[in-house]
């Protein structure tokens, strides 16, 4: 599905080149479920910009399918991210002058398809998030777990191979954390690649396998073993270490 | 009226829109389609973010709309000032050079300053061949003498007039038959003075229409007799001028019969010429050889400024006409200059719009928007506010102007209106100008960048 290697990044600061991400070296295969953690300025929000084409890196190798991810131009950027990504943010970023069937359809809105067609398909994806009775509220109308349904109906609904979800439980309590949760397993299951990017444990627990940062680099086993005195880190690492 | 030239407006407005795609698609600049115009989604987008603003639009609307308002009304007020004035000095819209006899102010050959110099009949038919030089060169068109009646500088000056036991005094003007085309007198009956009356000496009159109801009331005074100044005239025509009943309270006779009626001798106070379409340069070439001419045959000075007073029209002419292009271009810069004030604002509120959309602008890049479909969306924003605004300040000036001209029309302001050219060129104006407004704000906005968009917090 997704393959790092060896990538870095530096952000200009002042005169100084912070080294963001230190030869980041991954593989993410079909339909897997994935999460990555690692605490703040460990470099997990730029390593999120870059999977998802928001942010391009100095060295190293994206590919995505096929496709080597580099140097793009901003049109090419905003058509493989329309056609092979959904975007899921911790505050929804949903447009608040819109309806949900709005919010929703727009992603096909960029791809050109007709307005009947897509707020038919749009439907669609709000049933299967539950919601087809909310499409025609604006999301000030709705609660946190709602917007959330909303937002990962408008990134499904261009039929991406990848959904990255950003803290998607950030902004939740921990019963609408879990409902989410439970929604991202299930789009798992349906054969979409999920990768998620979070702090909490308990989120990271209900996927496949965790990719931890630290500093810009993808911690070895040896790391993690180094580190499970902390008790917390030990039960993720057992959690994860489980098949 | 309004609703043509409104009709007009917004086809030629529409057609540009449709140029300006068709150019920027040429040029490669914006992958714009046709469809993205017609398109209604596009079209939802625009006008939702102009609903979800109104107070915002309406203000920015107001100050272009003011702009081409003020524009218009200017305009349209200085063309009506133009043709007033232009109306108002008919008598110099032709081409003519006066000349009159003065008082020599140089000492010249032997002569004291203070010499009364007079015209004579030698000096008319001289005149009469002044003309450029060089074959085809423009020369003297029209041409007559005056012989002042009662002497003076100015004018024939009055005369009392009798019949049947009514006297009046009227201006007295003895001339040849070219006089009629320096003024703007119209025969309503008969005729006006001719050669036969000059070479005859005949005791002819053409009179003004105050003059005729003065002495004649309602009857037909053509064939009539008159007594002017002892001596009696046979009216042979009646005349009326658009200038009013001061430049009808006149008569005319021959300047032959005058001579010979009051003492004249061969003299004559004045000479007027017409020059056809001269410029100023040529009409000063021939005016020069006829004061050669006057002095070489009357010894003065051709440099003194006094012996022969000299009045050009065509002078006078350019120097209106100077006038008004001054006038017309500070209109025009002033009226750009408060369009130019009223798309800045565009410009600049939506500016400040797009920095509030920075989220927005993320979201819609995250989901897949391409720069130049944000690009198109802020330009088309701008174009539609600062078109529909400037139709409405376009219509309101040409409703204000048709009102000016139906209640505030006078001497100095006739048909005050802007003409279809200037309405084709305010549309164009307006496209142009809108993009512009639009294009400083779509960069911004194509600029966002989603990573700093989307960063919470």
């Amino acid at each position: 599905m997704l393959r790092l290697s060896r990538v870095n990044k530096y952000y200009k600061v002042g005169a100084h080149s912070l080294h963001v991400l230190r030869d980041i070296d991954f593989e993410v295969g079909d339909g897997e479920f994935v999460a990555i953690m690692g605490a703040s300025g460990s470099g997990k929000s730029t390593l999120l910009n870059i999977l998802g084409i928001l942010d391009d890196y100095d060295s190293g190798e994206y590919w995505l399918g096929d496709t080597r991810i580099h140097n793009l131009t901003e049109r090419k950027a905003a058509n493989y991210r329309n056609r092979f990504l959904g975007f899921v943010f911790q505050s929804f970023n949903l447009l608040p002058f819109k309806t949900a069937l709005e919010n929703v359809a727009l992603p096909l809105y960029y791809q050109g398809v007709s307005r009947r067609k897509r707020n038919q398909i749009a439907a669609q994806y709000l049933e299967r998030v539950g919601l087809r009775d909310w499409a025609e509220h604006t999301p000030a109308e709705m609660s946190g777990g709602q917007k959330q349904r909303v937002a990962i109906a408008r990134a499904l609904i261009g039929k991406p191979r990848l959904i990255l979800a950003d803290e998607p439980t950030g902004a939740l309590d921990s019963e609408t954390s879990k409902q989410i949760m439970d929604l991202l397993s299930e789009i798992h299951r349906s054969g979409i690649t999920v990768l998620v990017v979070t702090h909490d444990s308990e989120v990271a627990a209900r996927t496949q396998r965790t990719i931890r940062l630290k500093d810009g680099k993808v911690m070895t086993p040896h790391e993690l073993a180094a580190s499970s005195s902390n008790p917390q880190m030990a039960a993720v690492a057992a959690v994860t270490a489980a098949p | 009226m309004i609703a043509i030239f409104l009709g007009v407006a917004v086809v030629v407005f529409v057609g540009l829109v449709l140029f300006l795609i068709t150019l920027l698609r040429i040029a490669g600049v914006m992958l714009v389609q046709w469809r993205d115009l017609v398109s209604f989604d596009r079209w939802l987008e625009v006008l939702g973010t102009i609903r979800r603003n109104k107070l915002r639009t309406a203000l920015t609307m107001i100050s272009v709309a003011w702009g081409i308002f003020v524009l218009v009304f200017l305009l349209g007020l200085g063309k009506g000032l133009d043709a007033g004035l232009r109306h108002n000095f008919g008598r110099d819209s032709i081409n003519a050079v006066w000349l009159y006899s003065n008082k020599t102010s140089i000492p010249h050959d032997g002569y004291d300053v203070g010499r009364k110099i007079t015209f004579e009949n030698r000096d008319y038919e001289r005149a009469k061949l002044a003309k450029v030089p060089g074959a085809g060169g423009q020369g003297v068109e029209r041409i007559s003498g005056q012989y002042y009646v009662k002497g003076g500088q100015l004018g024939g000056g009055e005369m009392l007039t009798r019949r049947n036991g009514k006297t009046n005094a009227f201006d007295l003007n003895a001339v040849h038959p070219d006089a009629i085309y320096f003024n703007t007198h119209v025969m309503e009956s008969g005729r006006f003075i001719d050669y036969a009356d000059i070479v005859a000496r005949r005791k002819s009159a053409a009179i003004g229409g105050p003059v005729r109801d003065f002495l004649f009331g309602t009857e037909d005074p053509i064939g009539q007799w008159i007594n002017i100044g002892g001596v009696p005239f046979q009216v042979v025509g009646v005349f009326s001028d658009p200038g009013g009943p001061e430049q009808e309270r006149q008569i005319y006779i021959p300047v032959s019969t005058a001579q010979l009626a009051f003492n004249g001798a061969d003299h004559l106070g004045m000479l007027e010429i017409a020059v056809g379409d001269a410029t100023a340069e040529q009409a000063k070439v021939i005016s020069d050889q006829i004061l050669a001419q006057l002095a070489e045959h009357h010894q003065f000075d051709p440099k003194d400024p006094q012996a022969v007073r000299i009045h050009s029209s065509v002078e006078t002419a350019e120097r209106f006409a100077k006038l008004f292009w001054l006038i017309s271009t500070f209109v025009i810069v002033i009226g750009l200059g408060t369009l130019a004030a009223g798309v800045v604002g565009v410009s600049n509120i939506m500016m400040i719009a797009v920095k509030e959309r920075t989220k927005e602008i993320g979201v819609r890049k995250a989901l897949g928007a391409t720069p130049s479909s944000i690009v198109a969306m802020i330009i088309q924003e701008a174009v539609f506010l600062t078109g529909i605004a400037g139709l409405l300040g376009l219509s309101g000036g040409v409703a204000l102007l048709g009102v000016v001209a139906k209640f505030a029309e006078n001497d100095f302001m006739r048909n005050p209106s802007i003409d279809l050219r200037v309405g084709v060129l305010a549309a164009v104006g307006l496209v142009v100008a809108g993009a512009l407004a639009g294009f400083f704000p779509a960069r911004a906005a194509a600029r966002v960048n989603p990573i700093h968009a989307l960063r919470d917090q």
